[in-house]
């Protein structure tokens, strides 16, 4: 094979239909960053999973009576509640809260507030902190089985489940997700027929060519590798401008978005590694998609 | 080198067979004039050769090939082994004259030092040395036939095909291009040229074999194009 001969071949290609070309690479582009965008909210969703499956605890708030007369759990009603807990599979510690370090946490959490100063140590349940066993990946099962424990207990002001209130979180990230690999489904199959079409056009434009390469024998290596290089080349431009277009969507955008919620760790930031490693696995995602429509087209539509 | 045997082609289109039962053979080296009116099915017999088409029914060799059950990918094999010419030329506009040459050599994958080689020597072959820099456009149709006919010969096939090739030249550009064609010859390459010009046939005197509507009517050594036709 002769490789300066389909450079010259995919050059000349590629400056004779430069508006198709240039349609091709941002088409496909656009439909990577989607994909790319996905990809991110996918891992960013994972990370925040990651992160609260450990922290996430279901707490058992104690009614004031109990909460005022047990500060370290000693007396029979706590400790009777914390030997339920203790002794039930599903769960893997429990700790104790009392009315003094309830108040403490509440002050840290809202330093500089009015609440921080109405609130009183004797308005705070104690609560019991149950962390609990991961089953196949999830608390759900634990989770179910502490409440239903804990619940009407004498004792027991309520049960608190901290993943109700970070699944809120958690659907919003996945319709972000869900959304944007939709659209980018959309994209990509408008990619693809671009990515057609301008196969076609190519080998129509070079039909003369593609005529005297079949007559003098020619091996479909040479009559196709131009357009496959070609197709290849345009999934490739597209994946890089996609990577930038990310890029500058998590400077521009996400960082200042998520600003916030992420330096609080309620989120873990998107980095500028995670960015680099999607725009990473666009290349080839784009390389690939791009080659085979190249050559499926060229199998189906022109005869070469 | 070349052998069809009760070559049948239809086209789908078509109720009546392009070709019909046709047998013929044709040797190392020979030189043989296919005549018949317009569509008396001179062009699909050189498309069968080539592989262009697949007969409907019926065995044709090339040389050692079996080509209508030639799988897909040895195609280029059969083709490599024949050049072929046509009324049109059909060369590249946009190459010179040496690059249409060269062309043919680049797309089989021969060196560039082999190029560089073979392609000024086949261009004084047709006599056209000195033009291998001039543009299609800027030669006379005798000349681009020419350029055409080294094109087709560059590869040293053993067959050489021609539809028509003198269709689009004056007469006395068309006997240059026959003597060109009989020094091809010359060489050991087989020629099958299609053709419906009396005065050429007549003055060659080669053998001839006449189609009309698909069948071979006449195969005759040192012929002519025949008389009232
Ligand atoms: N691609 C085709 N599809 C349908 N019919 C065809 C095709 N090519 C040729 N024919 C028909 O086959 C017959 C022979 O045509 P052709 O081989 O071109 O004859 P010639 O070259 O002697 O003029 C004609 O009737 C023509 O109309
Ligand atoms: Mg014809």
């Amino acid at each position: 094979m002769r490789t300066d001969f389909v450079v010259r071949e995919v050059a000349t290609g590629l400056r004779r239909n430069v508006t198709m070309t240039v349609a091709m690479v941002l088409t496909t582009a656009i439909s990577l960053v989607m994909v790319g965008t996905g990809l991110l909210a996918v891992k960013t969703i994972d990370a925040t999973e990651a992160i609260y499956s450990d922290r996430l605890e279901i707490r058992v708030a104690l009614t004031q009576d109990v909460s005022t007369a047990d500060a370290d759990c000693t007396q029979p009603i706590c400790a009777g509640l914390r030997s339920t807990l203790e002794n039930s599979p599903l769960v893997a510690g429990v700790t104790y809260e009392n009315q003094q370090e309830a108040y403490q946490r509440f002050q840290e959490l809202f330093a500089g507030q009015s609440v921080a100063e109405l609130a009183r140590p004797q308005s705070l349940p104690a609560t019991l902190r149950v962390k609990l066993v991961d089953r196949d990946g999830s608390t759900e099962a634990a989770a179910a089985a502490v409440k239903q424990a804990m619940d009407n207990q004498v004792g027991v002001r309520t049960v608190i489940d901290q993943r109700d209130v970070v699944s809120k979180l958690f659907d919003f990230l996945g319709g972000v997700r869900n959304v944007t690999f939709a659209l980018a489904l959309v994209q990509a199959v408008a990619a693809l027929l671009l990515i057609s079409n301008t196969v076609q056009v190519s080998a129509y434009t070079r039909r003369t060519e593609v005529g005297v390469m079949r007559l003098v024998g020619a091996t479909r290596w040479y009559t196709q590798l131009p357009f496959l290089v070609e197709a290849v080349i345009t999934g490739v431009v597209g994946a890089v401008l996609a990577g930038a277009g990310l890029l500058v969507g998590k400077i521009a955008f996400i960082d200042s978005l998520l600003a916030g919620i992420a330096q609080n760790g309620v989120i873990p930031p998107v980095t500028l590694a995670d960015v680099l490693t999607v725009s990473a696995y666009l290349v080839p995602i784009g390389a690939v998609i791009a080659g085979i429509t190249g050559y499926v087209t060229l199998r189906l539509y022109v005869k070469v | 080198m070349i052998r069809l045997e009760r070559v049948t082609k239809m086209y789908k289109t078509s109720t009546r067979p392009a070709l019909d039962r046709v047998s013929v053979e044709v040797g190392k080296g020979e030189f043989v004039f296919l005549i018949g009116p317009s569509g008396s099915g001179k062009s699909t017999f050189l498309r069968l050769l080539l592989r262009e088409d697949v007969p409907t029914r019926g065995k044709i060799w090339v040389t050692d090939l079996d080509v209508a059950k030639l799988p897909r990918r040895k195609v280029p094999r059969l083709r490599q082994r024949i050049g072929v010419v046509f009324q049109d030329f059909r060369l590249l506009p946009n190459k010179t004259v040496g690059e249409n040459v060269a062309f043919a050599l680049e797309v089989i994958g021969k060196s560039p030092s082999t190029i560089r080689k073979v392609v000024p020597e086949v261009l004084e072959l047709v006599g056209l040395e000195g033009k291998a820099e001039r543009m299609p456009h800027e030669l006379s149709g005798g000349e681009q036939q020419r350029v055409a006919i080294a094109r087709a010969f560059v590869n040293r096939p053993l067959v050489l095909l021609a539809d028509e090739p003198t269709g689009n030249l004056d007469p006395d550009t068309s006997q240059d291009i026959m003597l060109l064609l009989e020094r091809i010859n010359r060489t050991g390459t087989t020629v099958v040229m299609a053709t419906h010009d009396h005065s050429i046939v007549d003055s060659m005197r080669r053998r001839v074999v006449e189609l009309d509507m698909g069948r071979v009517v006449r195969d005759e050594a040192h012929a002519v194009y025949g008389v009232g036709r």
